[in-house]
């Protein structure tokens, strides 16, 4: 069995980032043209911060605009997948150290998501 | 104005500050949200919510690149992501309190600084002192060099994640990548050549920026309609940017323009934080 090395985790975690932004941006477009042909005509407020619309605020909302085909709710699902992908490429690196049993790298890479993890908890608190 | 003419606006807009941002190294952020706040009067919130999500499209996307060149040093851009993410997820939360004429003069503050830091001459440092912290951490590293492989050491750890750390706070609270507050920490700092700090800097904005991103997805700062065409635009511009090559003499001429450019717009950002009008 080959010894696996620094260089097979920068080809895996190369390939993630590309997929990733590749298939969220896909995602983001064709959410793009759904929006456009049914509001296009509508007027753009952005002027005052009222948050976003409740059908895209929550994962359940996100996924039932998308089964009624509504364009934000697709560009939403869109935006998430790419916010996860640097957060999956964090997932792979602690794969690449345990495979190289990096002991030392595999905390702190834990360490990392932890923090995110935090943070996505710190959003709903509050 | 209608929504289909306010998208190809930012569209176009966006496209173009992806474009600068990629030819100077600053980012698109840095175009996008003056764009949206000073001409189109957006809230400055959800401005920095599209630009965030558009910082974390074009860092993932370029780093994918330079992380199969073997460049990118992995372990460091990981051990200092605990300083960025923390300090993200801090400058995410600040945002939320502190009144958006305040962001606006911190904007321009870090702006005017950013763009004078882009001027700066680069010189390729190598260092082979001796840093404990870097040994224990296993941070001293080689890249493909011109020549074979170039060995470089990296001193002042814990300085080096100190300013991590505020590169992670200004990142979250106005949403850019702070680029050149990350190179700093580790090209003047931490003594990394500059090569080698400037991919990992890239490695590591993305997630930092989804750092402070899953909290502003909460809060509803991240509004799709808007940042559809934002993320879209500052996308293709920074794949044509880095698809131009730029000899070294009109990208000189370019950081000039640039640096002009970005200082109007900063001192424009402040004026309205001042008087109240963002």
């Amino acid at each position: 069995m080959s010894k696996f090395k620094d260089t097979d985790i920068q080809v895996i975690i190369g390939w993630v980032l590309r997929l990733g932004v590749f298939i969220s941006m896909l995602i983001v477009f064709l959410g793009g043209i759904v929006y456009i042909y049914r509001h296009g005509h509508e007027m753009a407020d952005y002027h005052l911060f009222k948050g976003i619309p409740v059908f895209v605020q929550t994962g359940a909302g996100i996924i039932e605009g998308i089964l009624t085909f509504r364009g934000r709710a697709i560009i939403q699902a869109g935006i998430v997948l790419l916010i996860a992908t640097p957060i999956i490429r964090v997932v792979f690196s602690a794969i690449g150290f345990m495979l190289e049993k990096d002991y030392l790298y595999i905390g702190i890479t834990l360490l990392v998501l932890t923090i995110i993890f935090i943070s996505m908890l710190s959003g709903y608190a509050g | 104005m209608s929504i289909i003419i306010f998208t190809l606006i930012i569209l176009i807009g966006s496209y173009f500050a992806g474009l600068l941002g990629s030819l100077t190294g600053l980012g698109g952020g840095f175009v996008i949200i003056p764009l949206l706040t000073l001409l189109l009067h957006v809230d400055i919130h959800y401005a920095i919510g599209a630009s965030l999500i558009s910082v974390i499209a074009t860092s993932s996307g370029s780093a994918a690149a330079y992380v199969k060149e073997g460049i990118t040093n992995i372990r460091l851009g990981m051990f200092l992501e605990i300083a960025t993410t923390a300090g993200a997820m801090v400058g995410a939360i600040i945002a939320i309190y502190i009144p958006a004429n305040y962001i606006a003069i911190i904007f321009g503050c870090i702006l005017i600084f950013s763009a004078l830091a882009s001027l700066r001459k680069k010189a390729e440092n190598i260092t082979t002192e001796k840093n404990y912290l870097a040994e224990k951490l296993k941070l001293n590293s080689s890249y493909p060099g011109p020549s074979g492989l170039v060995q470089y050491g990296v001193t002042h750890v814990a300085g080096g994640f100190f300013m991590m750390i505020f590169a992670g706070v200004i990142s979250g609270l106005l949403g850019i990548g702070s680029g050149a507050l990350k190179v700093i920490a580790m090209d003047g700092i931490m003594r990394i050549p500059f090569k080698v700090s400037t991919t990992t800097s890239n490695f590591m904005i993305g997630v930092t920026a989804a750092a402070s991103a899953v909290v502003y997805l909460q809060r509803g700062y991240i509004d799709p309609g808007l940042s559809m065409p934002v993320v879209i635009g500052v996308l293709l511009g920074a794949l044509s940017g880095s698809k131009i090559l730029v000899n070294s003499k009109s990208s000189g001429w370019l950081r000039w323009i640039f640096t002009v450019v970005v200082t109007a717009l900063a001192i424009q950002m402040i004026y309205h934080g001042i008087t109240g009008k963002i």
